[in-house]
Order: C-alpha cells, then sequence, then structure tokens
C-alpha cells in the first residue's frame, strides 16, 4: 500500500518538475514556476523517508533528518546573502554538490553489491533477476564516473569564475591527452565489471575527479556560462542513472529533463556567443592570449576626465550605457541608474545596451539591473540596439570589454572572432571606463581603446561614477 | 555475460528495459520542448532553476541511507555526505533561482 502512495508521489513529483520547468521559460510565471518544482521535490524528498518500508534503525533516520537539516541551514543561508554578482559561482558550487552526491550513492552502492547481497534487494524492482544484472553496474559506474566529472568540473569553473584562477592552464596537446584519458576512464570502468576488488572503484572515482579538473581547466573564464550549463546536464544524466539504479521515476524524470533541457540550453547559448560548442570544449581560445600580442599599430590612448564626461553627456541627445560585468563588481549599478534619472531629467535619452552574455551568463546583467530598479524597457537587447549606434551620441562603457571589442570582428587571428559584438564605434563618442589598463575576461587586447572616437576615464566604476553623477547635478 | 543472456531470455525483463527506453526518449523530448523558445534573458535563472531540479538525486541519498547497514560506518558516512550535499544542491538551488526571479517581477 504504503509503496503504491510513494509512486503516485513520485508521479506529482515527477509532473511539477516539469510544469516547473515549463513556467519558469515565461517571465510572468517563471517564480510560481520555480516554487512548483520546489514543492515537488519537497514531496518527493518527505515521500521517499515517510513511506519507506521495513526496518531502519532510528539511527539512520537521526543521520538522514541531521544531514537534511544541516544542508538546508547552510545552503538556504549562502543562497540568500550572497551577492548577485557572484551568482554564477553560486550556481556551479550547487551543482557539484550535486554532481558529488551522484557519485557517492554510486560509490557506496558498488560497495554494497561486492561486500553484499544487498543490492539485490533494491533492483529486484528494476529488474527480478537472480544475479546481479549487467545494467546495474552500469549505471552505478557511469553514475559515479559522471557525478565525479561534474563535481570536479564545478569547483574549478567556481575557482575560475571567482578569479582564484584566472589563466586557462593548458598543457601541450591538452586534447589528445584528455580524449585519451577519458577512453582510459572507459576502458578501466570497463576492466571493473570484470574484477572483483572493491577498492578499485576509488581509482576510478579519483580517476574521474581528475578528468573533471583536466576538462575545464584549459577552458577560458570567458566560456563559463556554457561549462557551467554543460556541467549542469551533466549532473542531471548522473541523477538520471540513480534512477536508473532503483527504478526509481522521479530521479529518472528530474534527471532526464534537467539532461536534455541543459543540453539544449548550453547550445543556445552557444549560439548567443557564436561559437560552437565544440569550440568551447576543444578550445578554438587556444593560444588566445599570443595571438592578439602580435597585433602591433595600436595608435594612442587618450584620457578624460570626469568634468569633461559630464559636459559631453549633458550636451548629448542620446546616450547609451553598456554595461559590463566590471561594473557589477564595483557595485555600481544603483549609481548607474541614478546617472540614468538626471541625465533623463535634462531632456537626454538613456538607453542600456545588453549584450546576451553581458555579466558571467545570459541575463545576468538584466538582473543586476533590475535589482537597482532600472526600468525594463530600457533594456535593450544587442540586435535591437546595434543599428541605434550611429544615432548615438555618446556611448559610456563601464566594466565591459570584451563584448565591445571590434576584434571579434576584424581580426581572425582573436580567439572571439565570431562572436556578435556591440558596434560602439558607430557613436559618435564612445568613453571607457575601466580601473586599469589590463585586458578583459577572455584575456585579450581592446583595439576600441585605440581609436580615435575613444576616451578612456579610468578609476573604480563606482567613485567615478558617483563623481559623474556629483558632476551633472552642478550643471 | 550470461547474466545479460538470461535478462533476454526473460520477456517479462525486456518489456521492462523497452519500456524504460520509451520513458527516456518522451522525457528527452518533454525536456527540449520545455526549453523551446525562451528569451535569453530567462537563461540564467532557467538554468539555476534546472539545477536545483537535479537535485533530485538526493532521493537516491535518502534510499541509500534508508537500506544502509547500521554496522557499515563507511557507507553511513559517505551516505550522510551525500544526502547533505543533496540537501545544499536543491535548497540552495530553489533559494538562489526564487531570488533571481524576485528581481524579474518587480517590474
Amino acid at each position: 500500500m504504503q509503496s503504491h502512495l510513494l509512486s503516485i508521489i513520485y508521479l506529482i513529483g515527477s509532473v511539477s518538475f516539469i510544469m516547473g520547468m515549463k513556467m519558469m521559460g515565461n517571465a510572468k510565471t517563471a517564480r510560481k514556476g520555480n516554487l512548483v518544482g520546489a514543492a515537488g521535490m519537497t514531496l518527493a524528498i518527505v515521500g521517499t523517508i515517510v513511506l519507506h518500508e521495513g526496518e531502519v534503525s532510528p539511527v539512520i533516520y537521526g543521520l538522514i533528518l541531521l544531514a537534511i537539516l544541516i544542508g538546508t541551514i547552510v545552503g538556504w543561508m549562502t543562497a540568500k546573502k550572497v551577492q548577485m554578482t557572484k551568482m554564477p559561482e553560486l550556481v556551479s558550487i550547487f551543482n557539484g554538490m550535486g554532481g558529488a552526491c551522484a557519485a557517492l550513492i554510486s560509490l557506496i552502492e558498488f560497495n554494497h553489491t561486492k561486500h553484499t547481497t544487498h543490492i539485490m534487494e533494491v533492483v529486484e524492482h528494476i529488474i527480478p533477476s537472480d544475479g546481479i544484472a549487467p545494467g546495474t553496474f552500469f549505471c552505478i559506474l557511469a553514475g559515479l564516473i559522471i557525478g565525479s566529472i561534474s563535481f570536479s568540473g564545478s569547483i574549478i569553473a567556481f575557482l575560475k569564475l571567482n578569479g582564484t584562477l584566472d589563466k586557462p592552464v593548458r598543457l601541450p596537446k591538452y586534447n589528445i591527452i584528455n580524449t585519451i584519458f577519458l577512453i582510459a576512464i572507459v576502458a578501466f570502468a570497463a576492466y571493473l565489471f570484470k574484477v572483483e576488488t572493491p577498492t578499485l572503484v576509488y581509482a576510478l572515482f579519483a580517476m574521474s575527479l581528475l578528468y573533471g579538473v583536466m576538462f575545464v581547466l584549459p577552458i577560458g573564464g570567458a566560456d563559463m556560462p556554457v561549462v557551467i550549463s554543460l556541467l549542469n546536464s551533466f549532473t542531471g544524466v548522473a541523477a538520471a542513472f540513480g534512477g536508473f539504479l532503483y527504478g526509481n521515476y522521479v530521479m529518472l524524470t528530474g534527471g532526464i529533463l534537467v539532461g536534455s533541457a541543459g543540453t539544449l540550453l548550453t547550445i543556445v547559448m552557444c549560439e548567443a556567443m557564436n561559437r560552437p560548442l565544440f569550440n568551447v570544449i576543444f578550445g578554438a581560445f587556444g593560444g588566445g592570449a599570443a595571438s592578439a600580442e602580435g597585433t602591433s599599430e595600436k595608435g594612442t590612448i587618450k584620457d578624460i576626465s570626469v568634468a569633461d564626461t559630464a559636459t559631453l553627456m549633458n550636451y548629448s541627445k542620446r546616450v547609451v550605457i553598456v554595461p559590463g560585468y566590471g561594473l557589477a563588481v564595483a557595485q555600481a549599478q544603483h549609481v548607474i541608474h541614478e546617472l540614468e534619472m538626471i541625465l533623463e531629467e535634462r531632456g537626454v535619452e538613456v538607453k542600456y545596451a545588453i549584450h546576451p552574455v553581458a555579466g558571467r551568463m545570459p541575463g545576468h546583467m538584466n538582473v543586476l539591473l533590475a535589482e537597482s530598479n532600472v526600468d525594463y524597457g530600457k533594456l535593450v537587447e544587442m540586435d535591437d540596439i546595434n543599428p541605434e549606434f550611429p544615432n548615438t551620441d555618446v556611448v559610456l562603457v563601464v566594466g565591459a570589454n570584451d563584448v565591445v571589442n571590434p576584434a571579434a570582428k576584424t581580426d581572425p587571428s582573436s580567439p572571439i572572432y565570431g562572436m556578435p559584438i556591440l558596434d560602439v564605434e558607430n557613436a559618435k563618442h564612445i568613453i571607457i571606463n575601466k580601473r586599469s589598463m589590463n585586458a578583459g575576461y577572455a584575456g585579450i587586447d581592446n583595439l576600441l581603446f585605440y581609436n580615435p572616437k575613444n576616451s578612456m576615464l579610468f578609476g573604480d566604476a563606482k567613485k567615478v561614477l558617483t563623481e559623474l553623477v556629483a558632476e551633472l547635478k552642478t550643471m | 555475460m550470461e547474466n545479460i543472456q538470461s535478462i533476454l531470455a526473460d520477456p517479462k525483463q525486456v518489456d521492462h528495459i523497452v519500456q524504460m527506453i520509451y520513458f527516456v526518449i518522451l522525457a528527452i523530448f518533454v525536456g527540449i520542448e520545455v526549453i523551446g523558445g525562451v528569451p535569453s534573458i530567462l537563461h540564467t535563472p532557467l538554468m539555476s532553476g534546472a539545477n536545483a531540479i537535479h537535485g533530485v538525486v538526493i532521493v537516491g541519498a535518502i534510499y541509500v541511507m534508508l537500506n544502509s547497514d547500521p554496522e557499515n560506518y563507511v557507507s553511513l558516512a559517505l551516505g550522510f555526505l551525500a544526502v547533505l550535499l543533496g540537501t545544499l544542491n536543491v535548497v540552495g538551488g530553489f533559494v538562489v533561482t526564487d531570488r533571481m526571479l524576485e528581481m524579474f517581477k518587480k517590474k
């Protein structure tokens, strides 16, 4: 009886995941959709614990509840407290936790199957046979490999996003090494089918973890959103293998749903950056930093003062602001809104040009500006704003670099060649606010800085913009 | 490999496997359908929401714990860790997604 009830609960859970995801695809219903998914998840978790059949020692119940309690408190606090700029890192870390969870399940089940006959009870309802089904082993090992890769890969992605690992690390011929290594992992897993040495599974675990590191390390920081999205779908697949293992439909639905939706999302993101997924993984970014050095005749860089910027903007008709991640890092999204309002008061038309990958993820910049109450209608997407640049008097680029780098169009040797950019060079004046002359996130030089129409406004975004607002007020 | 043969010899098991394959294929298409035509500004929240949903792997972790031998300390420790990490994935994932989407709602 209880197990039937549990099946129905899993069915409700599965449907809520599908409905939730569907609702999240529409701005109006998105928040509700997330809650629908969360409700389904809660139901599935509570059902799994409460409706379990068979004797379970109270110690185990205690441990489960303790783990859930700690996880809930820590997860909740972290998710609530972390600044929105750090959000991509957070998604990456949470994704890694899910991957690790899948890997640990496999580790435990592997030991169970090797040491005891416990697994037979477990798989009985999937494949009621007398031996250990090969399918079971396959699921355990696949879950272990994919989960581990997702875990260590996510940790590296996290470290890259928060700047600890800021340069791509590449072994010579890393593509070939990685491919061979992956084949070795698969071969080793196949070997584990045969041997009876449980300890070897830890070797497979270690190898998979190492592969995750090697997989993400060579990929440039600018491609991290794509990597996170990909690892996200990996974890989904790992969860689905767990679902196979236990014949558990809610895990299957959740896992496969995220696996396929995540893969599609990854491809869509790649399209937004005009970078085929293959290039992201196998590194057309390769040797990026070196190739940009070659272009010599750069010209000179002009400085501009805050006072001159204020004057220029005050007498403009149309101003476009190009916000980048630097703006978010400097926590300047509120000041920029203030700047926008004061300019609007003076009759200057102000818009924001949002590159699809502005910030660290698609849509990240929209979230950040929405946080500081910027009117949604003022956020203009790249394809709509590009034709407007020739009629724009001043473009103010704050903390963005790669998304306005003309090398994406003109220099085939550039690592970002082919990425659609904001055509700011068509505007009458360009003002770029930067802290220093350091290269952007992709680690490449920007010829826009040397454009005769361009002036550099050096300084911390928040400080400079605050000064700019103060200056405008006196005019 | 005699295992595989024994499974294939049993029509019930073959049926079960085929059913599973049906399920997987349909679920894959549902996943693709669900994402189709989503505006790019929603990509980040959607990725984050999907991230929370694969946290369903925690159900497997709880299952492992419930079936663990209370004397097998390695198993218990790993299981405890798995449930903890799974919870982090689920709770953190949903809460951070909600925070993101809250901002979209203001307007």
